[in-house]
């Protein structure tokens, strides 16, 4: 008996590890690891409303963030994002490819959220704006626009290496109740269907997106979120380091793919 | 998915003529589980003596919020739209596999392949970052499973 116990610990063990392995050469055939953009499996009449700035529902967002960012925000009339950053079509273009990024002063990973909160408590003087509330979207959307078409460019080097593995490492192990890995999905299942939804690579170049199922433009932290309540798992917080780590994962998996924000999803 | 992890583990288990492998809870938070034993790959005997209902085990299977098994598989009932082809086409199963297969891979499908996405239907422990209401609580009950087993052996 003591043989096959240590058959069937030697089970649990495989089970209880990271599985990151296995989607990095495991028994896939080459065009199965082609990154696949969500977009791909976009019915043709979301994409073509997605492609459309005037039917893209997200543009709405945009918008809106165009003129915050160009207004002095209220009360007080602190300085607006435009009296630092001027002519910002040229001068915020290509921030978003490259966030999120270690912040040199305090060692943290910084991603545009991040940015914009940073820049209303340092220079505004202003309280920072909560997750999914319209006012970060809008922002957020604005300046992630303002990189449409420029390839994510994220470091991973030096002192982003240590986040870049934690990532790496919530990706590739089980969790929660149904106790699926991330990348049992978006890398191992690609190209299925989970139920009406076809299994992207997760290339996160779409957000913030207008999610139909949420009737509202959303994060990609609260899209990560949907995914661990999909396994019952217990869930980060919107902005915590698990899921800036993530998302720096994400991003860098997908470097070189063109940003193309806001998509519009299911 | 996982064709090697099977193989292997499925010739292990063939190998020793007889594996038995009691699986005991031991988180104190965790309701107990009914014990069980695997041999070969099948869990011969139902969960807890429960006599499995193969109506209610429809129902469990199709249920969003129990078992959720089209969003993986397709299965052969009318009118059910939008199955998933994560997981294997689950008609005909109960001619391809013995009530105590199918019992192993509800309760546990990493036992046959450890890399599996199949969710394990009756399992608490050795789970990460399970959300606070469903901790300590197997996807199914011992019943359920058993309800699930009897509706499966049915597709033929
Ligand atoms: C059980 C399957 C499953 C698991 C596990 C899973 N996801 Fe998803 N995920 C989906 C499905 C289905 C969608 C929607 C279709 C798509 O875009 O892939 C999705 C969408 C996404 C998207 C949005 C893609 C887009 O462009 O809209 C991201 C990003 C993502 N998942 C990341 C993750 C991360 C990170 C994890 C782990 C914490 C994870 N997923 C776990 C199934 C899963
Ligand atoms: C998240 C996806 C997923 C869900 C949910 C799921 N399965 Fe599966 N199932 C799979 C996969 C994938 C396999 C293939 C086993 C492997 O990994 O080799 C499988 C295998 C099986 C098998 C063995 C089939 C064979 O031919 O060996 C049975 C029986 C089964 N599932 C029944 C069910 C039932 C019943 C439910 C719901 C109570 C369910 N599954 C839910 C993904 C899933």
């Amino acid at each position: 008996m003591g043989g096959l116990k240590v058959l069937c610990i030697a089970i649990v063990l495989i089970n209880g590890q990271t599985i990151g392995t296995v989607a990095a050469d495991g028994p896939f055939p080459d065009e199965a690891r082609r990154m696949r953009s969500a977009n791909e499996f976009l019915s043709p009449a979301l994409r073509a409303e997605q492609a459309d700035p005037i039917r893209n529902r997200g543009m709405l967002w945009v918008e809106q963030g165009e003129r915050l960012f160009a207004q002095p925000p209220p009360p007080g009339g602190a300085q607006s994002c435009a009296s630092c950053h001027a002519s910002p079509e040229t001068s915020m273009r290509g921030v978003a490819a490259r966030l999120p990024a270690v912040d040199a002063e305090s060692g943290q990973l910084v991603n545009l959220e991040g940015r914009i909160n940073d820049c209303r408590i340092l220079r505004q003087s202003l309280p920072p704006l909560d997750y999914e509330t319209d006012e970060l979207l809008a922002l957020t959307a604005y300046l992630t626009a303002l990189s449409i078409g420029e390839p994510l460019t994220v470091s991973i080097d030096g002192p982003a290496s240590a986040f870049y593995a934690y990532g790496q490492q919530l990706w590739s192990e089980r969790q929660g109740q149904l106790n699926v890995a991330c990348t049992q999905c978006h890398d191992q299942s690609v190209g299925r269907k989970l139920r009406g939804d076809t299994i992207s690579s997760a290339v996160p170049t779409g957000y913030p997106a207008y999610r139909l199922e949420w009737q509202t433009l959303g994060s990609l932290h609260r899209r990560l979120r949907s995914c661990q309540l999909g396994v019952r798992a217990q869930l980060f917080e919107l902005g915590s380091r698990e899921y800036l780590a993530l998302e720096l994962y994400l991003k860098s998996r997908a470097r070189r793919h063109l940003i193309d924000a806001p998509a519009l999803r299911r | 998915m996982g064709a090697r992890g099977m193989i292997a583990v499925r010739a292990a288990g063939l190998g020793s003529a007889l594996v038995l492998a009691a699986f005991a809870v031991t988180s104190a938070a965790a309701t107990p589980l009914e014990s069980f034993a695997v041999a070969g790959d099948a869990i011969g005997t139902p969960l807890g003596g429960a006599t499995g209902d193969v109506s209610r085990g429809r129902d469990i299977a199709l249920d969003r919020g129990k078992g959720n098994c089209l969003i993986c598989h397709r299965v052969p009932i009318e009118g059910e739209l939008f199955p998933g082809d994560v997981g294997p086409d689950l008609s005909g199963i109960g001619a391809r596999l013995t009530a105590g297969q199918i019992r192993l891979r509800l309760v546990d499908q990493s036992v046959v392949t450890p890399l599996t996405l199949m969710p394990s239907y009756y399992r608490v422990d050795g789970l990460r970052r399970v959300g606070d209401q469903f901790r300590g609580k197997p996807v199914l009950t011992a019943q359920e499973i058993e309800d699930v087993v009897a509706w499966l052996q049915t597709l033929r």
